[in-house]
């Protein structure tokens, strides 16, 4: 079962988006921190390294680009596909994710819940 | 204040970018050049009271007096620009905080709907479908007044930002006509596009100009009565492609046909017929075609219909 690590400071998203993958087979695990989100994304020894990261940018302790910055320096998640999930929509905004190596950049309010389910089933090659 | 922040507060640029502001609007720009003119005329009037008046005190105190008459009038000025400046700056960050932060309830209200409505958790009962669609149609409209507002708020900043590529107009209607089509099936209005063969692409924002025809194919299809047609032209005129969409809906009375492109400004008429929209379509419109380099025009008349049209250059 792939898993997909979201991080999100928004319950009811976890909650929504969530649901729709859980109930698309795979297994999700919250974090609702910057903080959360990098101490998930590399678990210990025994623990099973995400296969995709959802990540929001506006987090409480790390901000968003923060987060990816840290993933992609670690030779223990740089490799991980990461999609940048946020409402923020300046090009600045978008143009550091993408340098900062993200894989796609979503804009929440752009899309509907099926759009971005099946945005995900494709990165992680399904 | 430390040494970094005074040699920051003297970095002219830096300072008028963080107002948004051309150079020539900007507070310290504009104290930079009073300053010089200051220079100049308590030179220029030395030179000259030194060749008409004998006694150099005299001299050197027009000299001062006009001096300090010029550095008053430079603060008064430069103050009224640095206040109007900031109370710019200060509306659009407002516009763009307060358009963020509803963003995220109304995307946690738009998907949460979707997902009681997909059927995943549950099948809906007949008589409940109506009011979710409601939640759907109501939580859409605020989702789209939001975006306009941002959208607003992006054009007084000039920071709109332009994503060109090679775009086919044609298409582009095409694609719009389509999401369109359940709409004017419900409303019984006939769309006719009619594109000149073999149209140039041209190097534009897809998305601004999708932003630009979805408006005015909104209002020609909304303000129609039913059995109504709309019918778009395309084609190439000199150096331009030109577009336009004509109605036969209620048209716009003349006394208000001044207002149109204004921010909130939604004529009397059709606020009689319904109370959605903005005001703001028409301004996000012209705003971005502008800044295209085309221009954008109407013909109305109440009680017959409207011609919107706008020209793009090809090149």
């Amino acid at each position: 079962m792939k898993k997909i690590l979201f991080i999100e400071d928004e319950s009811a998203l976890q909650k929504t988006l969530g649901e729709i993958l859980k109930q698309e087979g795979y297994e999700v695990i919250s974090a609702l921190d910057g903080e959360a989100g990098l101490r998930l994304a590399d678990p210990p020894a025994d623990g099973k390294k995400p296969d995709l990261i959802l990540l929001d940018l506006i987090l409480p302790k790390v901000h968003g680009l923060d987060v990816l910055k840290k993933l992609k320096e670690d030779e223990e998640t740089k490799k991980i596909p990461v999609i940048v999930l946020t409402n923020l929509e300046e090009i600045k905004d978008i143009d550091k994710a993408i340098e900062l190596g993200a894989t796609t950049y979503l804009v929440k309010a752009q899309y509907s819940l099926e759009e971005v389910t099946e945005k995900i089933k494709k990165a992680l090659g399904e | 204040m430390d040494f970094k922040n005074i040699l920051n507060q003297l970095n002219i640029i830096s300072q008028c970018k963080k107002h948004s502001l051309p150079l020539w609007q900007c507070p310290q720009f504009l104290f930079l050049i009073m300053g010089i003119i200051i220079i100049g005329s308590t030179l220029i009037t030395y030179a000259i009271g030194t060749n008409y008046i004998e006694e150099p005190e005299l001299v050197a105190l027009i000299a001062i007096l006009i001096t300090l008459i010029l550095f008053v009038i430079a603060v008064i000025i430069t103050r009224s620009f640095e206040s109007l400046a900031e109370v710019s700056r200060m509306k659009s960050e407002f516009i763009n905080i307060v358009s963020h932060q509803l963003r995220s309830p109304l995307s946690n209200l738009k998907w949460t709907i979707e997902l009681l409505m997909s059927g995943r958790l549950g099948k809906i009962e007949e008589d409940q479908i109506e009011y979710f669609r409601i939640l759907k149609e109501n939580s859409g409209r605020m989702e789209g007044l939001v975006s306009d507002l941002l959208i607003v708020s992006r054009i007084e900043t000039a920071v709109l930002p332009l994503k060109k590529e090679e775009t086919s107009l044609e298409n582009l209607i095409n694609k719009l006509i389509s999401e369109f089509q359940p709409f004017v099936k419900a409303s019984n209005v006939e769309i006719e596009f009619k594109g000149q063969k073999d149209l140039p692409k041209i190097l534009t924002d897809p998305f601004q100009i999708h932003l630009v025809i979805e408006n005015l194919l909104d209002n020609a299809t909304r303000y129609i009565k039913s059995g109504g047609k709309v019918k778009m032209l395309l084609e190439k005129r000199a150096k331009n492609l030109y577009f336009e969409i004509e109605d036969n809906g209620v048209g716009i009375p003349k006394e208000d046909q001044k207002y149109i492109f204004q921010k909130f400004f939604r004529s009397g008429n059709i606020l009689r017929y319904q109370t959605q929209g903005s005001g703001l379509g028409l301004y996000i419109s012209k705003a971005i075609i502008k800044r295209l380099g085309g221009k954008v025009g109407f013909k109305s008349k109440e009680g017959e219909g409207s011609v919107f049209y706008f020209t793009l250059p090809i090149e």
